[in-house]
This record gives structure tokens, sequence and C-alpha cells, in this order.
């Protein structure tokens, strides 16, 4: 929460962003080896619901100068996009055994 | 790998949630020969649950687990609550001194840790275990029957007599080896959650409990926003776990993401209170196969089975999955150690047994019981939003004292009634819940 935004009264539970959520998880992030890829952009253009960049808990799916813009790090491997992709333009793996999220709790 | 695992196994269990974990100690037990596979670091670093234990389902394969187990809190009290989108909720409470007494019915625990000690009792069981090793496919022989799976490591073919597909919802192997279709987005539950942390005597405080007693909070009502779903909140040792779910086929049609529907559940007036000052240490999601009996694929092939949430086995209305995860994955242990020991083969015809025990168990009774209810659900949205709405603006009514007569509170609730739904829409709705519950 920005310090120009700040609410004067600040509620009891903070509103928080996607972003800070993640910032909590540990990764070992497999650099430059994506486990999910969009298969053909040309698809993503066409495609007016874009559900995956509303469904994904993570928001690794958004729209970046009116593209579908992927990035995977903070990947929760949960398989949502994959499921509402009606295309089913999402090229979907799971990561390397040992890489992606390591969850403390579950 | 290949010095390590150069041999043939008996069984291969790819996975070690609760589904592979059940089956791969009950194997090793036998003193079958048993290989179990798990991407993750350790056995629970990719795994999410809410999460409660039913201890029936580990009892039936770990009689003693309450003396190692790590547990969090036994349940003493359910909450049911019907929240609106964030002002009012109506709840019943259900506490019992029954759920008091030793042994406890059921328990919170933290998965990560929780599957960790499974994983050691598999082990210790005699099974070997690989973590940090994805399975990218299975073998099969020119018949058609598993023969193995493939891992992606170097030389990382492993043969077995039969392969336990214990992989999870998105069931990957088997979908790709065409052993079942992708799960559609109608059957899958997307919930995401958060632990908080908080002293165990502030947590005592607000639920009412002492010592080792939890609560549970199951949720629904307008607060998913008209998405089929629910929310819920439970009692850990010196946390709490708060989530919400719904189905993929309503969340894709609306725009709030996940991440800002559990802050709506976090902000409501009713949860707020009950998780202040709560130090967020993990945010997780995890899909749920809530499909029920209609969505189950082909459960059994030449040289394999399918346990777990990878075949669907979770029962959406009571909340349960992980009770059926570890029971179809007994059952298929029990099933191959009964085929091993008669010294018949792993085909579809002497694998059906599987499938025939779990028709006597209360797995698929449960899941036959409910099977028309998930659909039922999602096509009657009105079912989870409208009525519980209704209830509260009716409660609303009736017990703000304002000098208006009772009788005339009556009246403006029929009205209201009457405005969102016929009497014959009413009547249709008892008749479908009734259909679809009974």
């Amino acid at each position: 929460m920005s310090g120009e935004n700040k609410p004067a009264n600040p509620p009891a539970v903070p509103q928080i962003n996607v972003e800070e959520k993640l910032f909590q998880n540990r990764y070992r992030v497999d650099t430059g080896r994506p486990h999910i890829r969009i298969r053909d952009e040309r698809v993503c253009g066409g495609c007016d619901a874009k559900p995956c960049t509303v469904c994904c808990p993570a928001g690794c799916w958004r729209i970046e100068d009116g593209k579908v813009d992927l990035v995977t790090d903070g990947c929760l491997e949960c398989g949502t996009c994959r499921i509402v992709c009606e295309p089913k333009n999402v090229d979907w793996n799971y990561p390397r055994g040992g890489f992606g999220i390591l969850f403390k709790f579950g | 790998m290949s010095e390590t695992v150069s041999e043939k196994f008996d069984a291969i269990v790819v996975g070690a949630g609760p589904a592979g974990n059940a089956a791969a100690y009950t194997l090793a037990k036998a003193g079958l020969a048993v290989l179990q596979i798990e991407r993750g670091e350790y056995p629970g670093s990719k795994n999410v649950q809410g999460a409660i234990l039913y201890s029936h389902a580990l009892e039936a394969i770990i009689p003693d687990f309450r003396d190692s187990a790590p547990l969090e809190r036994h349940i003493v009290e359910q909450r049911m609550w019907l929240l609106d989108e964030s002002t009012s909720y109506t709840g019943a409470h259900f506490r019992s001194e029954e759920f008091n007494k030793p042994p406890y019915n059921r328990y919170t625990i933290i998965r990560a840790r929780f599957d960790k000690w499974f994983s050691q009792q598999v082990r210790d069981a005699g099974a070997l275990v690989i973590c940090e090793t994805t399975v990218t496919g299975l073998l099969k022989n020119e018949a058609g029957k598993v023969i193995g799976v493939r891992t992606e490591r170097e030389n990382g073919d492993i043969l077995a007599d039969v392969v336990i597909l214990a992989d999870g919802v998105n069931s990957l192997v088997g979908q790709r080896a065409g052993l079942r279709p992708d799960i559609a987005p109608k059957d899958a539950a997307l919930a995401v959650k958060e632990i908080l942390f908080l002293p165990k005597e502030v947590i005592e405080q607000r639920f009412n409990v002492s010592g080792s007693q939890g609560v549970v909070i199951e949720i629904a009502g307008s607060i998913t926003g008209g998405m089929l779903g629910t929310a819920f909140l439970y009692t850990n040792k010196d946390s709490l776990a708060i989530g919400v779910g719904c189905i993929l086929e309503d969340m894709k049609k609306q725009k709030m993401t996940p991440a800002e529907l559990l802050e709506r559940v976090k902000r409501h007036p009713a949860i707020r209170p009950l998780i202040e000052g709560g130090e967020m240490k993990e945010y997780a999601a995890h899909l749920i196969p809530e499909g029920g009996y209609n969505a189950l694929p082909q459960l059994y092939g030449d040289g394999w089975v399918m346990v777990g949430d990878s075949a669907g086995f979770v029962n959406a209305i009571h909340r349960e999955g992980s009770n059926l995860a570890m029971t179809t994955g007994r059952i298929a242990a029990e099933t191959v150690i009964e085929l091993k020991t008669a010294g018949k083969p792993f085909s579809a015809a002497n694998l059906a047994a599987y499938k025939a025990r779990l028709d006597d168990s209360f797995v698929m009774k449960d899941l036959k019981k409910y099977a028309e209810a998930p659909d039922m659900l999602l096509d009657n949205p009105h079912m989870l939003g409208m009525y519980p709405d209704f209830l509260a603006r009716s409660a609303q009514t009736m017990l703000t004292v304002d000098g208006i007569d009772k009788r005339a509170k009556q009246r403006e609730i029929l009205a209201r009634l009457k405005q969102k739904r016929s009497l014959w829409g009413i009547i249709g709705d008892a008749y479908k819940f009734w259909r679809a519950f009974k």
C-alpha cells in the first residue's frame, strides 16, 4: 500500500494485492525454462474473454499493451490456465523435479 | 539414477500425497517392492489442502497414527455460515462433547508437515521414495499394457508390474497416456488460501476453545459473488487457514480475481475480527476435482489403477477429499496385493476388483448419493445466493425493532420472496434440492 493512498483509518485487515501475497512464498525458479507456454500468440489475440487473466490465482497472466503476457515465476502450479483456456492454447507442464513452488505449509 | 533403480519393481506409485502415500505404505507393509516418485523437493512441497484430516481413513492404514503424526487441533465445533457480500451472516453451529472424547474424529493439519510424516512412515515400511523427479509419461508394451514410467531423468525409464497413478488433480500422466480426458471447467474448483499466524491464546479466546480443541467454519452464500463455491476458516495450533474456492466454469465468466475474492472474504465483518492481526506467511492455490460421480474416469486398465484426486475422488458436498484419497489408495493397494499373492497378472479384468471394492465402500456410495448435486447447483446459482440472502434480509427485518407490527413485517418478507421467485419456482427448487441430496 503506497503512502499517498493510505486511508485515514487503515482497516484492521489491510487489503493486499497478489504480488504481496506471493512475496511470502518460497520458490526455486528454473531460470530460462518456463514450464508453461502459450502455444500460438495469435490465438490469444483472437480470444475476447481471456479467462486466464482473471482466473490465475498468481496473476501470471496479464494483458500488456493489448497482448496476453505470461510470466510463470510466481506460478502456484494449480492448472487453472490450462483448464479455462477454451482454444487449448496453453502448453502446460510441471516444472522439472524440485523446481517451482515449495509450499512450507500447503 | 540408473544405478539406484535398475531393478524392476512390483509397483510404482506416482505422487506422494495422501492417496499415493496410502497406497505405497500398504504395498510396502505387505512386502512388495515399491518405488514411489514425487516431483516436489520433499513430499508435501507441492500439496495444498484446507486442511481437515478424517481419522477413520488413516486409522485403517496406520491405526496408531495419533502417537506420531503432526496434528494441529481436534475439531469440537463445526460452524456452517451463510455470508452475504459484505454485511451479514446467518449460521448454524454444532458443538459436542462427543467430539471432545478420544479417539478424536477429525483434526486440522498442515499438509507440508503431515505429508512429510506420512512419507517417513512409507519409507520405514520399506518403500523406495524418490523426490525431485517428475514422471513425464507411462511405458507401454506392444499390447498396450502399462509396464512402467518415464521420468525426466537421464536413463529415467523404470519398469514395474503395475503403476498406481496418484499424481493429483491435474492427472497429467494419465491424460497424456490417453487414460482419461482433461478435467472440465465445470468439474474443477479453484481454491486459494492463506495461512495466518496468531498466538495460540488469541485463537483460543476468539474461537472459544482450549487445549488442542479446534473449530471449523464452512461458508457459502453470495460472498462468492454468485459463483458456485465455498469458503472456509480453520483453526490450527498457532495459525488460521482461510480460503475460498469456486468452480472454474463460473469463475471464467466474471471479472473478480481469486486473490480479490479471498480479500473480500477476509474483509467480511463476520470474518475480519477473527483473523485480525494474523501474520500471513503463505498464499497457496490448488484445484479440487468437484465433478463427483458423473465425472469419474475409467479407474483401471492393463497394468494401471488411478486413485485420489487424479481420478476425481472428492465429495464436494461434504468437503471430503483426503479421506477418499487415502481410502482409494489403500483399496487399490489391497487389490494389487491380492493379485500378487494369487500370482495373477495385473490385467484390466483382474484389476476390475479395485472398482468392485470401491463400489462396496463409502467412497462410491457417497459419490453416487450426490451424483446430481454438482451439476444441479451449477445450473441453479440462486440456490446458494438468492435464498441465503433472502434468509439474511428476513432475519434483519424481523429482528429490527422499529414500531412496525410483526404481521406487516411478514407480509414484507413474503412480498420480497415473490419478487425474487415464483411459487412454482420455489417448489421446483425444493424438488431439485431434494432430488440432488436425498
